[in-house]
This record gives structure tokens, C-alpha cells and sequence, in this order.
């Protein structure tokens, strides 16, 4: 697992039902592209988070698929629409098989 | 060894044909991802937005956007990037609008292209060139 890996994410806290709201991600991580090198001329090894999902109340929200060309800390903003109160579940995969996770919860009315 | 005017006039040919294949070589690499993206579909020009800065001072972190109304995916490419893969956006059933914003790495001045896939199975195409002050590949 990388270190100090931290996922942070803004979404309302309460919404109208039917409502399109608009989430911003970001969790902290180097997101090594396995193109640099270090001092000795040796090529780092890749490390990145590879998949990001929002899912809203089991309904798929967005799904990216990420390759070493997304920057350090990778940040997402997209747009989700709340049919009724409910949990956003945030999930990010890395390349050694760890899985960050964040949820949100939104109430409605 | 003696180089006859004809070996001269073929080492000349040769070191030409040579310098000018990594162009096409870079091109291909991001034909074959959009083909692989699209099954070797016709893709449309525009139908797609693409807002990327015209200048970006610093390749390591470039905010982009993309949309496209009624798109199932759509994909980010840098062709001219070491591997053009940026990123591919799958948007579900509780995505409120087909949007998406993120910061990407920019190896040097190049074009930045978004294909769409449409829900009816269709593609669309766009691209913007970005000029890059820094590269953002390490180095």
C-alpha cells in the first residue's frame, strides 16, 4: 500500500430529489507513471491508481479507467443525480491491489 | 573501405527513412487505441466537448473537461505522450450529466483527444492541440 494515501471528497450534504449535484474528488497519491527515473538511471516502477468508481445507492455513477498520464493526486468533478436519500460510495483501486474507500451520505428534503 | 558514389546515395536514403519512422510510429500507437476503443467503427468529428487550456504552463498537472451529451464513454488520449492512454470515463444510471473534469500529464506540446461512444453505439471525435512550457514525464 502506498503511503499516505487519503481520499477526500465534496458532495452536499442534503439535496431536492431529482437533483443534479456536482461532486469533486481528490485522494492524495504519487501515481508513479514508470517513466522517471531515479538518481542511479535506474526506471522507477509504475504505481497508480488504475480504476475510480462512484456508485450512488448501487447505481453506477461514473467509472474510469486511469492510466499513468492522470497527474499526482488524481481529482475528479462530475455530476451525479439523487433520486432519494442515500449513500455515495467512493472507491479507488491501486495498482498493488489496495482498495481506498469513501462514503458520502446525502439526505433529501 | 571505399564508398562508391551508389553505397554513398543508399546510406543517405537509408538514415532518412530511419529519422522519419518514429512520427508515424507515435501516430499509430493512438489510432490503435481509439480503434481498439471503437471496434474499428466510423468516428464523427465534434458531437464532443473538449475544453483543455491553450497554454499550460506546466505539463505535470493539466485541467481538463470533458462532455458529451448522451455518451455512454468517453476516452481521453495524448498523442504525444510516451503511451497515449489518459483516461476512460463509463458513465452509469445516476450520472446527472455526461461531464467530467481532471487534471492529466502532458509529456510536451501535442494534441489531446476525447472519443465518444454514444448510447446508440455511434462515435464522435475531438481534439485540441496544447502547448506545454514544461513537460511533465520526469526526466
Amino acid at each position: 500500500m502506498a503511503k499516505g494515501v487519503r481520499p477526500r471528497v465534496k458532495a452536499p450534504r442534503s439535496a431536492e430529489a431529482g437533483e443534479v449535484v456536482v461532486i469533486k474528488t481528490l485522494i492524495s497519491h504519487k501515481m508513479e507513471s514508470g517513466q522517471r527515473k531515479d538518481s542511479d538511471g535506474n526506471t522507477i516502477p509504475r504505481s497508480i491508481i488504475n480504476r475510480f468508481t462512484c456508485e450512488y445507492n448501487g447505481a453506477m455513477v461514473v467509472d474510469v479507467e486511469m492510466h499513468p498520464a492522470i497527474s499526482t493526486n488524481p481529482y475528479f468533478e462530475f455530476e451525479a443525480t439523487i433520486p432519494e436519500a442515500g449513500d455515495f460510495q467512493f472507491t479507488w483501486y491501486d495498482d498493488d491491489g489496495s482498495v481506498y474507500e469513501e462514503t458520502k451520505s446525502v439526505k433529501v428534503g | 573501405m571505399d564508398f562508391t558514389r551508389r553505397d554513398t546515395l543508399a546510406i543517405g536514403a537509408a538514415a532518412a527513412a530511419v529519422t522519419a519512422l518514429p512520427m508515424p510510429a507515435m501516430a499509430s500507437l493512438t489510432e490503435d487505441a481509439i480503434a481498439e476503443f471503437t471496434g474499428g467503427a466510423d468516428v464523427a468529428d465534434g458531437g464532443v466537448d473538449l475544453d483543455a487550456p491553450e497554454i499550460a504552463e506546466n505539463g505535470n498537472t493539466v485541467p481538463i473537461e470533458v462532455s458529451a451529451e448522451g455518451a455512454a464513454a468517453i476516452m481521453v488520449l495524448a498523442a504525444g505522450n510516451p503511451t497515449p492512454g489518459v483516461a476512460t470515463f463509463n458513465f452509469g444510471e445516476g450520472a446527472g450529466a455526461h461531464r467530467a473534469k481532471t487534471r492529466i500529464r502532458l509529456a510536451g506540446t501535442q494534441d489531446v483527444i476525447a472519443v465518444a461512444k454514444m448510447a446508440d453505439g455511434s462515435f464522435a471525435k475531438t481534439q485540441k492541440t496544447v502547448k506545454v512550457t514544461i513537460g511533465g514525464c520526469g526526466g
